[in-house]
């Protein structure tokens, strides 16, 4: 486990995001230490998807601040190159994984160290096939991702952000478009990142897995944090109504 | 009324016909490679963030596209050399209004293609540290580019049919040389037909290689 100091590698300064009239993030504030994992909850629409994709950039918000280990985003896509900076410190593993179709499982992973680090193909292959071995799938380096089952295209996904050394990790609902035989292989990848200290920002609706990983869970509704805390204590004790009526319409199945 | 198809006459008429076939593909060939790249410039414009730049783009797009391919050659033909105060070159005229027009419908091509990656690609290439262009350049381009094949094969068969159109202004291609035939021999029946043959014979062509390529390039891909 990395060491936790007192300085958060992401910070979240009063952020405000609107789509037209609707207002999908208000006044969110949060900060996150090194290695720590923190899951985010809420029903669909909550704004939960929005908050994590503000942090690396791919929503813009309109005011407020973000700022991940010293580099500062501002509203409206301000904080010049900032922007660039962060994206390479901070990975992200979407819903649909999002792989390269045109681009073979280990090309997948080796684009970004070459074409934004500069690393030779040697060297990024090397990387590459290590963290293939490592998400548990180092003998389909050579297929194409349509080729492989949802459960590995998303490990490859892993393995593609974890090739940019990232600093935080960003997971989308990350086993939500799986079948659910192959959400254990995934989620255990994730079990695996967090041992090793990672710091990881997880929109999940997996509680079990949330419950047994996360450092705090907060939960979302209405673009506002209502309530966080130790995921124990939100999970089994929620203080906020609006926790409590989500938590029993999620954990009732 | 009886009528009788004489194919000695038809067989007669190919090797005066083939004289023809270089102009009708050089001017489609010419044309389409100076119109594909014309069609991704203005393609790539037509969808720029930028509205100033959108609108020229867009403005291109509409006049050529909305315009036949025929006024335009009578145009470029006839109609420059008034404001270029010389004679504009036949098959030049020919060449370019297949570039203009073609290109036109490519940007189109070129315009669907680029949108129909999902957007889920691009936030894929951000989030590894990809800049804007090294996204658009690594990640969109060569799937649209892929995308692209079917309907460029199509705008490549209709920009050599256009070709025939170019007889009006007197470029000596397969239907002019037909023409010409048919007004020493008064065979229009076997001459035409013959015509439509060698039209055929370089569309099936290109459709076969076409959908060889498309099953090439499917194999193991998305």
């Amino acid at each position: 486990m990395n060491e936790r100091t007192d300085e958060p590698i992401v910070r979240m300064e009063k952020v405000n995001k609107h789509f037209g009239s609707l207002h999908v993030l208000q006044d969110v504030e949060l900060a996150v230490d090194p290695g720590e994992v923190i899951v985010v909850i809420g029903a669909s629409g909550s704004g939960k998807s929005t908050l994590i994709r503000c942090v690396n950039g791919l929503e813009p918000f309109q005011s407020g601040a973000i700022e991940v280990d010293g580099h500062r985003l501002l509203p409206n896509g301000g904080g010049g190159n900032a922007l660039r900076a962060i994206r390479t410190e901070v990975g992200m593993v979407f819903q649909q994984f999002n792989l390269f179709p045109h681009r073979k499982v280990l090309e997948n992973i080796t684009l970004a160290p070459m074409k934004v680090r500069g690393w030779s193909r040697e060297q990024a292959t090397d990387n590459a096939r290590r963290l293939l071995d490592r998400v548990g799938i180092g003998d389909q380096a050579d297929k194409y991702p349509t080729q492989l089952s949802g459960g590995q295209q998303q490990r490859v996904a892993i393995a593609r952000s974890l090739a940019m050394e990232p600093k935080v990790m960003l997971f989308d609902e990350p086993t939500s478009a799986l079948d659910p035989e192959m959400i254990g292989e995934v989620l255990d990848v994730m079990r695996e990142l967090a041992r090793e200290g990672m710091t990881m920002m997880i929109v999940t609706h997996e509680m079990g897995f949330a419950r047994e990983v996360a450092h705090r869970a907060i939960y979302i509704h209405d673009g506002q944090i209502v309530e966080q805390g130790q995921p124990e204590a939100v999970f089994d004790n929620p203080q906020n109504e609006r926790t409590q009526a989500f938590l029993s319409r999620v954990l009732r199945h | 009324m009886e009528f009788q198809f004489d194919w000695q006459a038809a067989f007669n008429a190919l090797p005066y016909l083939i004289q023809g076939l270089p102009w009708t593909v050089a001017i489609a060939g010419g044309g389409l490679f100076i119109g594909f790249f014309i069609g991704i410039l203005f393609g790539l414009l037509s969808i720029a963030p930028s509205r100033l730049v959108r609108a020229p783009a867009i403005a291109y797009i509409e006049i050529f596209r909305g315009t036949p391919v025929l006024v335009q050659v009578l145009f470029i033909f006839y109609g420059m050399p008034q404001i270029l105060g010389g004679p504009i070159d036949k098959i030049t005229a020919s060449i370019v209004a297949i570039a203009l027009n073609a290109g036109a419908y490519i940007s189109e091509i070129v315009r669907g293609g680029v949108q129909s990656i999902e957007r889920g690609q691009k936030e894929a290439g951000l989030s590894i540290g990809l800049s804007k262009a090294q996204t658009f350049y690594y990640i969109i381009w060569p799937q649209a580019l892929r995308r692209m094949v079917p309907p460029l094969g199509n705008q490549a068969i209709i920009s050599l049919k256009d070709t025939s159109l170019f007889s009006v202004i007197g470029v000596g291609e397969l239907v002019r040389e037909g023409q010409i035939y048919i007004a020493d021999t008064f065979s229009a029946l076997e001459t035409y037909f013959m015509v439509a043959m060698l039209y055929l014979v370089i569309t099936l062509s290109l459709s076969l290689l076409l959908r060889l390529y498309e099953r090439r390039g499917a194999a193991g891909r998305a």
